[in-house]
């Protein structure tokens, strides 16, 4: 029983860090079932139960959380912020930023300080917006 | 009172030949200590040439952690929730992560140039991460 759990884990957590790693390409469902080795169906059931939230929005999240990071730490324009991320078009990344972090990307580029040197692995999980807290 | 290094530390990991494989095989580490102590393995590893900063490769068991206790380690350690980090130098960040890449390690991280330098982000074979990194040198 355990062993099979731990494996589970194991698996959904290479399939989190394809994300995060690859979050700019279009990764999709099929793709990361893949990475995991386990049908579509029982990946987004199995990944919710681990992670307690589902793979799309988990994914969404980290694209928001690159952008608010190259909002921050670059002068790029929001266009190309929202390509740079994974998002396929300015309207989808626009709206779907707003809805998650309360402000368009522009206005939170404004509001912002560049925050200290910590390790990018840090950054990512701790920046990537939750609706846990 | 002055504390003056971190000599040694620990993560958990499931299997500690396996372990081995990673950390040694892979990653290029050596054995500091290999112990069969009777009532554990005391398994340590150090970066080659220093053998004054040893990670212990620790396995979490009875009677150490009763066996739910363990149980719920392992669910933790495998999800990358338990918290094991290691942040390891290179001369050159960049060569070591083809390196890796070629050996079929987890990538979590590429390589990313930050204000203190350049480093990347892996996972070992069990859930804990490692962050490898070419450093600047501190101002």
């Amino acid at each position: 029983m355990s062993r099979a759990v731990e494996e589970s884990n194991r698996a959904m957590l290479r399939a989190r860090d394809a994300m995060d790693r690859s979050y700019a390409e279009p990764l999709d469902v099929p793709a990361l079932a893949r990475i995991a080795h386990v049908s579509e169906a029982h990946f987004i059931r199995t990944f919710r139960a681990t992670f307690g939230e589902t793979p799309h929005r988990y994914l969404q999240r980290r694209r928001v959380e690159r952008a608010m990071y190259l909002l921050v730490q670059t002068d790029q324009p929001v266009t190309e912020v929202c390509y740079a991320v994974g998002f396929g078009s300015l309207g989808t990344f626009s709206r779907t930023f707003r809805e998650i972090v309360g402000e368009s990307p522009s206005d939170y580029r404004k509001r912002q300080a560049a925050a200290a040197g910590v390790p990018s692995c840090f950054t990512k999980a701790w920046m990537r917006p939750s609706s846990a807290g | 009172m002055t504390m003056n290094s971190i000599s040694r530390s620990q993560i958990y990991v499931l299997d500690q030949d396996e372990a081995l494989d990673f950390y040694v095989g892979k990653l290029g580490l050596e054995v500091n200590t290999d112990q069969d102590l009777g009532f554990m393995r005391w398994l340590t590893v150090n970066v080659p040439g220093d053998p004054e900063h040893e990670i212990l490769l620790e396995k979490p068991g009875p009677p150490a952690l009763d066996p739910a206790t363990a149980e719920q380690v392992r669910e933790l350690l495998t999800k990358g929730a338990m918290g094991g980090w290691l942040c390891l130098t290179t001369d050159d960040a960049r060569k070591t992560y083809e390196d890796l890449l070629a050996k079929g390690v987890d990538i979590t991280d590429e390589p990313t140039e930050r204000p203190y330098g350049i480093d990347f982000g892996i996972r070992d074979p069990f859930g804990n991460r490692i962050r490898i990194g070419q450093m600047y040198p501190r101002a």
